[in-house]
């Protein structure tokens, strides 16, 4: 009896370029800051310094507690510079309170992008942050991971070599 | 000159340098020089104090404080017409 050979995929299953140009990168940043410099900046600065760079709810929840209030702000302050590492900023303008650390009731804390801010991790191709904060003594530290999508031209690139 | 003078006594005490905020030339690169980004907001805030003056988000970016030059050239944007 003729057993026929087992049919190939139909084409459209066979991976294509484009599907190819979805493959994304990873992008790290991380900041450690010297707690004891943010408390200096808040007497010397006072309102002036936390309204430039905290929003609303970021003081809301640091001040409720003066005591930690400064390490939490420190530790803030290093998300927000891990978030400028990751996106890479070069010569755009940019405010502190556009990149926000906001709180899941969980209390695990995510970022929150804002305004020009988020259209220009929209432009850069970014579709998700992680974060992570620490502060422990003296110092605050934050690490933030960008996933972005790669460019077209770059994935591209290594099939047309190889074909 | 006087600009100048201040810019760098304002570095001298804010800007945590590792160099000496009073010898650096006018274009050196202040982050090179050991400024953190923390460090750059005190400087910020402090110039805004000394010329009273306010640094509106457009002016916001890591160039405008990269160096001594570039922080009176910000400056003069900002005072111009007084």
């Amino acid at each position: 009896m003729y057993t026929p050979a087992m049919a190939l995929p139909p084409r459209e299953f066979a991976p294509l370029r484009d599907e190819m140009a979805e493959s994304t990168a990873i992008v790290v940043g991380t900041d450690l800051v010297q707690v004891s410099e943010v408390g200096k900046a808040m007497e010397r600065f006072g309102e002036r310094y936390l309204r430039r760079l905290f929003t609303e709810a970021e003081l809301s929840y640091c001040l409720e507690n003066v005591d930690i209030a400064p390490s939490r702000l420190a530790a803030r302050f290093a998300a927000k510079e891990a978030a400028l590492k990751v996106l890479r900023l070069t010569d755009q303008s940019f405010s502190w309170r556009s990149i926000e650390v906001a709180r899941d009731p969980g209390g695990w804390c995510y970022l929150v992008l804002h305004g020009p801010m988020r259209v220009l991790a929209d432009q850069a191709g970014f579709v998700a942050f992680s974060l992570s904060m620490s502060h422990e003594g003296a110092y605050a530290q934050a690490v933030v991971v960008g996933q972005r999508r790669q460019t077209h031209v770059d994935t591209v690139k290594t099939p047309a070599f190889i074909s | 000159m006087e600009m100048i003078s201040d810019i760098r006594n304002i570095l001298k005490e804010h800007g945590r340098l590792a160099s000496d905020a009073t010898t650096l030339a006018d274009d050196a690169d202040l982050y090179q020089a050991g400024m953190t980004s923390h460090a750059s907001v005190n400087v910020m805030l402090a110039l805004e104090a000394q010329f009273d003056v306010e640094f509106p988000d457009s002016m916001l970016k890591r160039g405008v404080f990269s160096s001594i030059a570039t922080i009176r050239e910000a400056l003069e944007t900002l005072t111009q017409g007084r």
